[in-house]
């Protein structure tokens, strides 16, 4: 009897006395973290860096942390040293909220650059509105969203999908008739195809000459997509695929493609998900033609992109480090955020928010990013064709900048709606009721 | 006055025509006057020309150009060659170029307008080819582009051809273009449709459906009924095409579970990080690739075949060091060999993501995977095909190695009756040791062929893993036959469901039948009987 309880009881005393070293030394570190955060301004970066989606996002986290070292050089921000937290969200988007909420409150931090998948930033808005603080989401996404506490520097539809198809429907383009548009089966391809969709019958497309097939993530056998699509494409118009294909199911999806010898002047596939990264796993040369559509491709030629290329080559100490289309909106949403601390010379998250409206930084391809009243940014569209080295070689650019438009006018829950957080001070106005709150 | 204008505008007519004249001296000099504007219009409209232009060196200018050989001075207006060995030709004459200055030349740009052109034109220019695989490349570009210009060349090859299978393309291209031509006579029209209908195929297919609005009505019910009889014949071809991508699939799922049939069947350990030696197999391909481009670029194509003995050693040995430090204190106890294992998964994963990066490493397909070819109407492709058999060979080898040899004698004993095996002096704790690392090693071996078709990232295995122990269940555990039947069930059901349900609906409806197929037979399709079954 007595063995029994003394084992328990000395055990509780060893587990009082490790918790009571324990908490002296949280308390330790815990003083010594204010006394350093004087001196530094923290950001978080909330990019996965294990699981399915690490091998998009660590390229992100590495962008941070290479424009963070870019900004220290230069004497950081109001006279301040950037520090940057990285947190792996690790794939799992309940832990995306998890780790913001731990950034914003535990480690205090300014802004948070972070998120891929729409489901990720899903995950994370009622944490940032919560606690009020900034996500700079650097990634194209399917609209339909504008927050207060968000700023997206990636591609809005507008800015990506309907000029890649308008593109096609010109006589450079091969005046394409028939289309299939090709996802994986999640909400930003469902609802860029809605958007296309409904796009394509505005001008004339009609429901027969319109496929739309979903699949699910990771999907690698293709071989009757590829072959249905082929069967698709000989009716004898012009076809060609849009494809919000996403992440690793690409490669098998070409690989299949060139194997079932369906070419780039056949029957052409546009794509949105698939950028230099991408094509670093494949073997490039049957997919010659295919096409991209973003904001921004390696190989444009301008002083400030080559700059960046090299200093990037130069920080990660790898002479074939790609550069793509995320990167640059990380690039300028760093810098849109830089730029607007200096000019209120506070890091308040309320008086950020204000001052980001308005604010122009220098884009990588020799235009300006201005950021909206709507929380989006003017980009230019360039579609590229794949090149046999990896690259793309750029065929078409818009006339000027294209304005982000948060809410897609082709859809008819969202068309009469607004975003404006300066005049209107609401991400859903509607232009019909006049009243803040949606559809 | 008017007298004056009359005058200088005459003049000036006068002065036009001397002026442009070299430039204008025929539609070949316009064709390459088009490449130097840097327009993919032009471009385009230049190879046009350049395909009548009947001039000899017409053919050599559409192949620099598809190579991107063709320069142009933007501000001279001249266009050259440029030969593999660097020296320059000046396109205008095809005598070779002196005192060039190649800084300011630039490579004429071809978008995928300009590549349809370019085929096109190749097309018509390479009808004569001395070789019969262009002439036959030739035939089908005119096929597809149905140039009713490049009808007289068309009929002239056609008369000199020799080779049936180019003839017969010649006579459909031809065929394609007097269809659509509403000149020509009603009866040729109709014969039209026949050679077209002979061909049988999609694209006679697509063309008859489209035949134009004011053809003569024989013309229209001929292609109506050869339309019919077409569809009937291609959807027998369809249900074959299924099949075959079925097995092709079913082959994938067989390679990727045979090694579990070792472990998970014959051993009883469920084993999660049976994927990451699938992944670990397609790491080594990708390592073996690296070292024959830096020492032996020459020895590409036998690259595979190099890396599938490397890739079983590896993860047999990889295996091997798991069983002996995990797995072995485990036995019996499922729940936490799944979480071991698992654990075990995550480390490779991560392990390799650190090594090697998260982004995709390419593996390339050696040339006699590239390509397909066609049998009547089912186009199988080299890849697959040698997937299949490479499939095959490994199930053989493990099935002989199980009967056949000591090791796979005493393996069966140790998994029938381990304290048996161990009184007859077996070393029982050995052959554990071996069949893992066997398991383990033939998944590394699947790794190789998997990084033919998907991607070689850390997360392959996952992808894998799942279907993996379905197949061996569904086909029965502890039942090399019983994995192969499952596999190809699975894959033949999976691509028969899938252009009727998608493929997300396919994949749920497959999951629901074997869910309800183990539900009747809980031992999977070929169960073990008698004492085995206790093991």
């Amino acid at each position: 009897m007595l063995k029994l309880f003394s084992e328990p009881g000395r055990f509780a005393g060893r587990l009082v006395g490790r918790v009571a070293a324990g908490a002296a030394a949280l308390a330790l570190i815990g003083a010594a973290v204010p006394a350093k955060a004087e001196d530094t301004i923290k950001i978080g970066v909330l990019h996965s860096l294990s699981g399915t989606m690490a091998i998009s996002e660590t390229t992100l986290k590495d962008t941070v942390l290479f424009l963070v070292d870019e900004q220290n050089k230069k004497g950081g921000v109001l006279g301040k040293k950037i520090e940057a937290v990285v947190v792996d969200p690790a794939s799992n988007w309940p832990l995306f909220a998890e780790k913001a909420r731990e950034l914003i409150t535990k480690d205090k931090v300014a802004v948070v650059f972070g998120c891929w998948t729409s489901v990720s930033r899903k995950s994370v808005l009622p944490v940032f509105k919560e606690l009020n603080s900034i996500l700079f989401y650097p990634v194209q996404y399917e609209g339909e969203e504008s927050e207060r506490n968000v700023f997206y520097t990636g591609a809005a539809p507008n800015q990506q999908a309907i000029p890649a198809v308008d593109y096609l429907m010109s006589k450079d383009g091969g005046e394409v008739k028939r289309w299939v548009l090709a996802g994986t089966d999640y909400v930003y391809p469902r609802t860029t195809n809605k958007i296309l969709e409904a796009y394509l019958k505005s001008k004339g497309v009609k429901d027969e000459d319109i496929m739309i097939n979903y699949t699910p993530f990771g999907h690698s056998d293709w071989q009757t997509i590829v072959a249905d699509i082929k069967k698709f494409g000989s009716a004898g118009k012009k076809t060609a695929v849009v494809s919000t294909i996403n992440g690793d199911a690409n490669v098998p999806f070409y690989k299949e493609l060139g194997n079932q010898g369906i070419k780039a002047t056949d029957i052409p596939v546009v794509a949105f998900s698939v950028g230099e990264e991408e094509l670093a796993g494949i073997d490039t040369k049957p997919l010659v033609g295919h096409l991209a559509a973003w904001n921004y491709f390696q190989s444009i030629d301008t002083p400030e992109n080559k700059a960046f290329i090299e200093k990037w080559h130069e920080y990660t100490k790898n002479p074939k480090r790609t550069t793509n289309d995320p990167m640059e909106a990380t690039y300028i949403g760093f810098n849109a955020w830089v730029a607007a601390v200096e000019k209120v010379k506070s890091t308040d998250a309320d008086k950020v928010i204000d001052a980001l409206p308005g604010i122009k930084v220098p884009n990588l391809t020799g235009g300006t990013a201005e950021v909206l009243p709507n929380h989006h940014i003017t980009k230019p569209v360039f579609i590229g064709e794949i090149e046999d080295n990896g690259q793309f070689d750029v065929v078409w650019k818009s006339k000027g900048l294209v304005p982000g438009d948060a809410w897609s006018d082709f859809l008819p829950g969202s068309k009469d709606l607004e975003a404006d957080w300066v005049k209107l001070k609401c991400g859903n106005f509607n232009t019909v009721t006049k009243k803040c709150g949606g559809a | 006055m008017r007298l004056a204008a009359a005058f200088l505008a005459f003049a000036l007519a006068v002065l036009t025509v001397v002026v442009s004249r070299p430039a204008m001296a025929g539609p070949y000099e316009d064709a390459l006057a088009k490449f130097t504007t840097e327009s993919y219009a032009d471009t385009d409209e230049g190879l046009g020309l350049l395909a009548t232009s009947g001039n000899p060196l017409a053919v050599d200018i559409v192949e620099a150009l598809a190579d991107g050989r063709l320069l142009f001075n933007a501000d001279a207006k001249t266009v050259y060659v440029k030969k593999a060995d660097g020296s320059l030709i000046d396109a205008a004459t095809g005598q070779p170029a002196t005192g060039v200055d190649e800084a300011a030349l630039k490579p004429v740009r071809a978008n995928n307008r300009v590549r349809r052109a370019i085929e096109a034109a190749s097309g018509a220019l390479s009808l004569m080819n001395p070789d019969p695989a262009k002439r036959l490349a030739a035939a089908q570009a005119v096929f597809k582009s149905r140039d009713a210009a490049a009808r007289p060349a068309l009929e002239t090859a056609l008369s000199r051809e020799s080779d049936p299978q180019v003839k017969a393309a010649l006579a459909s291209a031809r065929a394609a273009i007097v269809l659509n031509d509403s000149a020509s006579p009603e009866a040729d029209r109709i014969a039209a449709v026949d050679t077209i209908a002979g061909a049988g195929n999609q694209d006679a297919l697509a063309l008859l459906q489209n035949v134009p609005a004011d053809a003569p009505a024989g013309v229209k019910t001929a292609a109506a009924s050869a339309v019919a009889s077409i569809q009937h014949s291609l959807a027998i071809w369809d249900v074959a095409q299924n099949i075959w991508y079925g097995l092709s699939l079913g082959s994938v799922l067989l390679l990727a579970a045979i090694g579990l049939a070792i472990t998970f069947g014959v051993m009883g350990v469920i084993n999660m990080a049976h994927g990451e030696m699938v992944m670990l197999g397609a790491y080594v391909t990708f390592m073996v690739q690296e070292a024959i481009r830096t020492y032996d670029p020459g020895l590409f194509d036998a690259s595979l075949i190099i890396a599938i003995p490397i890739a079983f050693l590896v993860t047999g040995l990889i295996g091997v060091v798991i069983e002996r430090t995990v797995i072995r204190f485990l036995y019996g106890r499922p729940l936490e060999t799944l979480l071991a294992t698992w654990g075990i998964s995550l480390i490779l994963q991560q392990a390799i993501r650190t090594a090697f990066g998260p982004t995709n490493r390419e593996v390339g397909a050696p040339s006699w995977m590239s390509g397909a070819f066609e049998i009547g109407h089912l186009s199988i492709t080299y890849g697959r095909l040698w997937i299949i058999v490479f499939a095959g060979l490994v199930f053989l080898a493990l099935l002989g190695t199980l009967r056949l040899t000591r090791i796979g004698l005493e393996m069966r004993a140790v998994t029938q009756n381990r304290r048996m095996a161990a009184s007859m002096g077996i070393r029982t704790n050995w052959v554990d040791a071996m069949t893992f690392g066997l398991g383990s090693g033939i998944a590394g071996m699947a790794g190789v062929a998997l990084s033919q078709i998907d991607n070689v990232s850390p997360n392959l295995g996952q992808s894998y893993i799942i279907d993996s122990f379905l197949v061996v269940v569904f086909g029965g555990v502890g039942n090399l036959w019983g994995t192969l039947v499952g596999a190809m069930s699975l894959g033949v059901a999976n691509k028969l469901l899938e252009p009727y349900a998608g493929a997300v609906l396919g994949k749920i409806a497959l999951l629901v039948i074997v869910i309800l197929f183990i539900q009747k037979r809980p031992r999977g399709l070929f169960a073990l009987k008698g004492r085995a079954i206790e093991a």
